[in-house]
């Protein structure tokens, strides 16, 4: 008793001092993450975080980045009505629009049979042939550009010298001999052909990605599903359309959701095949190409920023459709 | 007052010294300037010279950034013809015209021009020009029974050329963009801008940009050009297997033909000034010091060195960038023949046209005007679009874009 009495105070004294050291430990418990997260949290904010907010700013402003931070200029809604009314903001999101269709869709479409074909060829050839089909994915987009622009040439390119060999071959002559009345081709210097072009590097591009995503989701089939369906008599096509695509639906989902959001974001290739805008850019330039121009060629910042967010605008419409649409199915639900 | 007085002596002696004592300073600009420091560098012992090169674009894009954020940008920096339109009226430049005064004079006077802002102060100082020529295949020429004066008379008598050209299968010129671009350039009213008169309305409806777009539509439509990319794989190739018989450029593009372009088709060229005895510029750059420098004195000793006599007449040796400084063309180096022009003295012809070419004053919205135009100019010649109404395009998105 007498001893309680006595280190009463003491007790009072050591029990604050447990509890600051205590509340040392739990402050220490619980923000030890983040400070092993505070180098990704620093460079997001500086380079993620921070350009979108100074981005909302910049796009009620004028400023010409040349003449230094100091001369921004509030103007309201100026860049947005500006930009709303521009007619090259509409032909290129039209362009970015069909290059996103015409490289997107064959994407999918090639890379779901080709994943199903990889499954069936068993372990080794599968993971040779999808790292060579994943391969482009992994080159730089500038290097595939630089290259494709270069098979695209008028008269020396490996295109056109085919179509040509092809026009002129004994075997093949008539079924191309209408290529003669249109040679040489530039793919890359008309506007009727950009987009196929720019879109064809796309999705040569992409098409392995995808293959990668689908033979990852027809990996998680259970093989007593296609037993079963074989034993009932159900044929290759079949197993394929009534088992494989259905369970696959939320990868599909997923990839298609990826693919929208990054054709509609679609700068390197363009840029390259009309060689830095120079040609074949009224058909050819995306929106991205679009906003770069004005921010950096033509050094008007706002309206740039104000571009952007309406990109913004228009993917955020598309993916909120898709998923309107697709998504409770899409995603496995009911 | 006399306190006043005595703080500003020392403060001006102090600078003094200041100049006097080594400076570090850095010179960001774009290759081949970096052979030329190199070359020049131990002639200037004053400064620890360091340089930044990156490419082209590549340097400009910085040089937007630097501006933009106030720093990072050399002591001295490289511009491009192309961008000193859109950097001198910003702002960020130190103002040179007093530092410069003196050598004015002695400068081609259009590319002085080029350099100030719309208040005709000195912002950039020129340090190579670009002056237009055409260089054409004397061959072709002999064969076909023409004489240059015969071909150059005027457009009309170019295109004429072309067409006997087509006949024999060889093409005028590979890409028709040239001829409209060297028409619009080098045809600029007294006064007016490029793209913009003194008031800063566009010009781009003018006679001078209906006549450029006709000309290069009349090449196209009669298949006189090959519709060849410049600076492309096949326009070389165009060059080393003569498919065509002209192209218009800068002086400089005889250092490209004979060092990597087409060296195989030396002696089979010429050069002349443009149809219809026009002279002009294309390309050309400047020396600037940022206002962000912390040494400019120390900066401008390097500008001064690099436009001096000597070391202007090293950089047309060691990188074909032609002089600035008109006093060098007096040097025997430019009475030289050229072998690739089969010994055509072709510098003197150069710098005849440095010293007649009329000035331009550049405008805030040169670049804006100019990717519209070209754009334009694209839609007339590979999509048909109709002339006027593509440059009443053109205009419409100019008046918007340039606030």
């Amino acid at each position: 008793m007498t001893t309680t009495e006595m280190t009463d105070p003491t007790t009072a004294q050591e029990n604050a001092q447990r509890d600051k050291s205590d509340r040392q430990r739990t402050f220490w418990h619980k923000t030890t993450p983040y400070w092993f997260m505070s180098p990704y949290i620093i460079i997001f904010g500086t380079f993620g975080i921070f350009p979108v907010l100074f981005m909302i700013y910049l796009s009620f402003h004028t400023w010409n980045p040349v003449a230094g931070l100091g001369t921004m200029e509030y103007v309201g809604l100026e860049n947005y009505a500006l930009s709303l009314t521009d007619p090259t903001l509409w032909q290129t999101l039209w362009n970015t629009f069909l290059m996103a269709l015409y490289s997107g869709i064959p994407q999918h479409l090639v890379a779901l049979p080709l994943a199903y074909l990889l499954v069936q060829l068993g372990k080794r050839a599968r993971h040779w042939l999808t790292t060579a089909y994943f391969l482009p994915y992994v080159t730089s987009t500038i290097a595939i550009s630089m290259i494709f622009f270069v098979m695209f040439s008028k008269e020396s390119g490996i295109i056109n010298q085919a179509l040509t060999g092809l026009a002129n071959g004994s075997l093949t002559g008539w079924a191309f001999g209408w290529l003669h009345d249109v040679m040489p081709l530039g793919w890359v210097q008309e506007n009727s052909l950009i987009r196929y072009s720019v879109s064809f590097v796309v999705f040569w591009k992409y098409v392995g990605f995808n293959i990668v995503i689908y033979t990852a989701g027809l990996a998680t089939i259970s093989d007593e599903l296609y037993e079963a369906a074989i034993i009932d008599g159900a044929n290759s096509w079949q197993r394929f359309t009534r088992i494989a695509l259905p369970l696959l639906r939320p990868f599909i989902f997923f990839a298609v959701t990826l693919t929208i959001i990054g054709n509609m974001n679609l700068f390197d290739e363009p840029y390259v095949l009309t060689r830095g805008l120079q040609q074949a850019s009224t058909n050819g330039m995306t929106i991205s190409n679009y906003l770069y121009r004005v921010a950096w060629e033509w050094l008007d910042m706002g309206s740039a920023a104000a571009i952007s967010w309406i990109l913004f605008m228009v993917i955020g419409l598309f993916t909120g459709l898709y998923f309107w649409f697709f998504g409770r199915r899409g995603l496995g639900g009911e | 007052m006399k306190h006043t007085q005595g703080l500003g002596l020392a403060l001006a002696s102090l600078t003094l010294a200041g100049g006097a004592m080594a400076a570090d300073l850095r010179l960001d600009g774009f290759p081949d300037y970096d052979s030329q420091l190199e070359a020049i560098l131990g002639g200037f012992p004053a400064h620890n010279v360091d340089m930044l090169m990156n490419e082209h674009g590549g340097h400009h894009d910085k040089l937007k950034t630097n501006l933009a954020t106030g720093s990072g940008a050399g002591d001295v920096v490289l511009i491009d013809r192309n961008f000193v339109g859109s950097f001198v009226n910003q702002g960020g430049f130190v103002d040179l015209t007093d530092e410069f005064a003196p050598y004015r004079d002695n400068f081609a006077p259009y590319a002085v021009t080029q350099g100030q802002g719309n208040d005709g102060n000195q912002y950039a100082v020129p340090v190579d020009l670009g002056p237009g020529v055409v260089y054409y295949r004397r061959d072709y020429m002999e064969d076909m029974g023409y004489d240059l004066d015969e071909v150059m008379t005027d457009w009309d008598s170019y295109l004429d050329y072309g067409r006997s050209l087509k006949e024999d299968g060889i093409l005028l010129i590979g890409n028709a963009n040239a001829v409209a671009t060297a028409y619009w350039n080098f045809n600029v009213e007294p006064g007016n801008g490029l793209y913009f008169d003194s008031e800063g309305e566009p010009l781009v409806t003018s006679d001078r940009f209906k006549r450029a777009f006709e000309l290069a539509k009349t090449v196209r439509d009669e298949g006189m050009d090959g519709n060849i990319s410049e600076w492309t794989e096949e326009w070389y190739a165009g060059f080393r297997e003569g498919r065509f018989a002209t192209q218009m450029s800068g002086a400089w593009l005889l250092g490209h033909l004979q060092n990597w372009m087409a060296p195989e088709t030396s002696g089979n060229w010429g050069v002349s000034n443009l149809p219809d005895n026009t002279y002009g510029t294309w390309g050309g750059s400047f020396l600037a010091i940022p206002r962000q420098s912390e040494q400019p004195e120390a900066a401008w000793d390097l500008i001064e060195y690099m436009i001096s006599e000597d070391i202007q007449l090293a950089g047309f040796q060691n990188i074909a960038a032609f002089p600035a400084h008109t006093a060098t063309y007096d040097d025997p180096m430019f009475n030289e023949p050229i072998d690739f022009l089969r010994g055509q003295r072709a510098r003197v012809l150069f710098a005849n046209i440095a010293e007649n070419v009329t000035p331009v004053e550049p405008h805030e919205g040169d670049q804006i005007a100019e990717s519209l135009i070209g754009t334009a100019l694209e839609q007339v010649l590979n999509d048909g679009m109709d002339i006027d109404t593509a440059l009443a395009n053109a205009e419409r998105q100019i008046k918007r874009r340039v606030r």
